[in-house]
């Protein structure tokens, strides 16, 4: 049921009635943070932090599983491939060198290089889950109002909370017309050669591609039909008032942003944490 | 009670930029306030056109060059823009499921109030109250996916209604929807229409559905003018639509083939006002003088299903203990309402699901263990929609395509995909390119494509959804030829006229379940079964009934086989 991907199922609880711009203001604070500290602790705190979250939003495992191993895929691949072009770049940061063991002459395990990619690995470990978060338990439609809110032009927005709303509608198109073709032979599984299966594609991607322009073209008619446009302001059936839910949230995450770059800058006089001095 | 003249149309004329011939000529049409008004036509007669100048798609979406004048509210609309229109001229959309824009039910009906910078308050309270008009109102957080299409319907006509348009224009509004929820339908636009003195127009070709409920006036399009302009009544005693290949109600053709003279007088616009002392004996004498044919049905199955039981998830069941039988060279129909199953027995024929419990015979030899690729070289499956299927630009290289991924060589392709095209009558078009065609004939390339891999079975998905008589019966006297040169057809639709005239045999399937394995005669005479499967009861069978026919049922029977005497001849 791959249609389920970018689902929005309504839910009640604290992260899903945040109001849009919450989440945004939210995810941005959190993300900035961890992306600018080198700081394992800070990174740690905030990553506890969202799988918390993550908890309390009550998204379902499924519903996130081909997202997790995707990513899970990717932070290994990344971890290997940073140590492979680089393994003495932690010793670079912190200007020590604690040798632990060796591969070769140039392949040396220090932890300085340990200690630097597992923060690094962590850093992509708290940001996934708030980006999933974020995904998932923002309406489309209210996401859409409070990008607006904060200046982003609605028909913008709009255009983009139509296409989050219609991903999942083209993917049950795509598995239709896949299942059509397939039954006048085209091969799609894995017995069939790469570069056949991608062009077997290309000859599904057409007719997805004629339909999805129809669907365009009537969308587009019933928008213009009423009044989509007319003014330069439109206001928002979806939109959800500020509650003091939201006020302590943004509050906290402009905090945690604050916090950080205190430390960074009080404490670590720098983006990294160096206890090997 | 003739109110003012809200529309008016004066030597009225529209040629689209991208065509060499105008669309529409000479229109002279004044519709008055509260009048409800049917605008019929075929397809590419210029009644599609004739709506969307009234809603203001032409000339702003749409591009091309309009002469003589048209007023709407006392305004001409060339000076207008699309906007103001849609302030006057509210329009629900064909496509029920396409035009939802909003992500549940209440933003979608307060989308036009978004755009007016209505204040959150006072639109919430609007959407309510227009959904309770339309009984939407207790659904107002469902998203579209858990809407049925009659709901999804609803919602659009909601959508229109918060605008306080005083003109509701309908654009084929029954085209999605099964026969009984199309009768509810026609039935709730009459009550807005009535309860808050609306005026209405209605274009479709779906003549009969919408004469179920009163309408003031039919304007019948052809050829991109006005050819009538009448009341029901008169325009049932008239020759005109048949002529245009529009289809009239049956009932109408049934009192035409016993030989009934129909007058005004008579009233047959609408079943429940026709006069039927004044027929009574016609139809009566016509009945007695008709003998049953006796049909031959072969005894061979082609393909045979013993319990099937098949399940996406757990709780839902969507296929429960399915038996049937299918003859060499039968055509049959599956009916039953959206999401009954009927979609899902498909596709677990053609192998793209996999039974749960249960299985299926082909020729008697089970399919279990049979691939997709395996089932296609004896079924061939056609999707309703021919967009979805096409892939390649030229006709031939389509009709080719299954023959060329199998690895024929092209010698061998070549008779194959000449024979398919000559047998759908596309063979002088071979070197066209797909884009020209028109949708009918687009449907025949993806039929002919499908037939050049040499099917035994084929299976159509709704194979005449949104075609006019004329393309219809087209398409259907094709299948017709084909199933004559031996191949067995089933066809899933909830087309009525289709599973009367042309599937002697029909399966109806509701929650999952079979309730009814008959002729298509017998199902649609059967009130039990009709209901449980959102089908109506034919208008041939009430008026047989009315005309005080014992056997109604073999009244139904006498005029299918009457009609395909007619159609031979």
């Amino acid at each position: 049921m791959k249609a389920k991907l970018f689902d929005y199922v309504e839910r009640d609880n604290f992260v899903f009635n945040l109001s849009g711009l919450t989440k945004i203001v939210s995810f941005f604070c959190l993300t900035f943070a961890v992306m600018f500290s080198y700081d394992i602790r800070v990174i740690l705190a905030i990553m506890v932090f969202s799988f918390v979250v993550l908890h309390v939003s009550e998204i379902k495992f499924s519903q996130i599983k081909l997202m997790l191993y995707y990513a899970l895929i990717f932070l290994v691949m990344n971890f290997a491939l940073t140590f492979i072009f680089n393994p003495q770049y932690g010793v670079e940061i912190y200007g020590t060198y604690h040798e632990i063991f060796r591969f070769t002459e140039r392949y040396v395990v220090t932890q300085e290089q340990l200690l630097y990619q597992i923060t690094k690995l962590f850093k992509y470990a708290s940001v996934i889950p708030l980006g999933m978060m974020f995904l998932l338990t923002t309406n489309p439609s209210e996401f859409a109002a409070s990008l607006n809110s904060i200046g982003v032009s609605y028909k913008a927005t709009y255009a983009l909370a139509l296409t989050l709303r219609y991903f999942p509608d083209m993917i049950r198109d795509y598995n239709d017309i896949a299942l059509a073709q397939q039954s006048r032979g085209l091969d799609l599984s894995k017995k069939e050669k790469l570069g056949t299966r991608v062009k077997n594609i290309m000859n599904i991607c057409v007719p997805l591609i004629f339909s999805t322009m129809d669907r365009i073209e009537l969308i587009s008619n019933a928008m213009d039909l009423r009044g989509f446009g007319k003014m330069k302001k439109r206001t928002w059936y979806s939109r959800k008032p500020l509650t003091k839910n939201d006020y302590i949230s943004m509050v906290f995450c402009v905090l945690v942003f604050i916090g950080t770059i205190c430390v960074s800058t009080f404490i670590n006089h720098g983006r990294f944490w160096n206890p090997f001095i | 009670m003739i109110g003012e003249p809200i529309i008016q149309f004066k030597d009225f004329g529209f040629q689209y930029y991208s065509q060499a011939e105008p669309t529409l000529y000479d229109i002279n049409l004044t519709i008055h306030k509260g009048e409800k008004v049917l605008i019929v036509g075929p397809s590419g007669s210029g009644k599609s056109t004739l709506g969307h100048c009234l809603n203001g798609l032409i000339p702003f979406a749409y591009n091309g060059e309009m002469t003589g004048s048209l007023t709407i509210g006392g305004k001409e609309t060339k000076t207008s823009n699309i906007f103001e229109l849609s302030k006057t001229v509210g329009t629900v959309l064909q496509d029920s499921d396409g035009q939802f824009v909003g992500l549940t039910v209440g933003e979608d009906i307060a989308f036009a109030l978004e755009n007016d910078c209505a204040e959150q308050g006072m639109m919430k309270e609007t959407v309510q109250k227009v959904a309770d008009m339309v009984d939407m109102g207790k659904l107002l957080n469902s998203s579209p996916f858990e809407l049925s299409g009659g709901q999804k319907q609803r919602v659009a006509f909601a959508g229109v209604m918060v605008n306080e348009a005083e003109v509701l224009l309908f654009d084929e509004p029954l085209a999605n929807l099964d026969p009984a929820t199309g009768k509810t339908a026609i039935d709730l636009i009459d009550r807005i229409q009535r309860e808050y003195n609306k005026t209405v127009v209605i274009i479709e070709h779906r003549l009969e559905d919408v004469l179920y409920r009163h309408v003031d006036r039919i304007i019948v399009v052809s050829e991109g003018r006005i050819v009538a302009d009448q009341t029901p009544d008169e325009l049932m005693s008239s020759y005109i639509l048949k002529g245009l290949g529009i289809r009239e109600p049956l009932y109408v053709t049934a009192l035409k083939y016993a030989g009934v003279n129909i007058t005004p007088e008579m009233k047959a616009g609408r079943m429940d006002t026709l006069n039927v002392d004044m027929i009574k004996d016609d139809l009566q004498k016509w009945h007695q003088s008709r003998k049953p044919a006796v049909v031959e049905v072969s005894k061979e199955n082609i393909l045979e299903a013993k319990n099937l039981h098949f399940q996406y998830t757990k709780r839902r069941k969507i296929l429960q203990d399915i038996n049937f039988e299918i003859k060499k060279g039968e055509m049959v129909s599956i009916v039953g309402t959206n999401g009954a199953g009927k979609s899902t027995l498909a596709k677990v024929i053609c192998g793209f699901v996999k039974e749960d419990q249960g299985g299926l015979y082909y020729e008697g030899e089970s399919m279990k263990d049979w691939t997709i690729k395996e089932r296609s070289h004896k079924i061939g499956y056609c999707m309703q929609n021919p967009n979805q299927m096409i892939c390649k630009t030229m006709i031939y290289d389509e009709v080719a395509l299954g023959l060329r991924i199998r690895g024929v060589s092209e010698e061998e392709i070549q008779p194959k995909v000449e024979k398919a095209l000559e047998i759908c009558g596309l063979l002088p078009f071979r070197k066209w390119p797909i884009s020209a065609l028109s949708f009918g004939q687009k449907k025949r390339v993806t039929i002919a494509s499908i037939l050049a891999l040499d099917p035994k079975l084929l299976i159509l998905d709704e194979p005449t959804a949104g075609q006019d008589y004329k393309h219809y019966t087209e398409i259907m006297e094709f299948l017709k030829s084909l199933n004559d040169q031996g191949v067995t057809i089933i066809m899933i639709t909830h087309d009525m006229h289709l599973m009367l005239e042309y599937t002697p045999h029909a399966i109806v399937i509701s929650d999952g379940k079979k309730i009814g394995d008959a002729t298509a005669v017998d199902i649609l005479t059967d009130e039990k079964i009709a209901d449980a499967a959102n089908l109506k009861i034919t208008s041939l069978y009430e008026l047989a009934v009315k005309a005080g026919i014992e056997d109604a049922r073999g009244f139904v029977r006498n005029f299918i086989e009457y009609e395909r005497e007619v159609e031979r001849a």
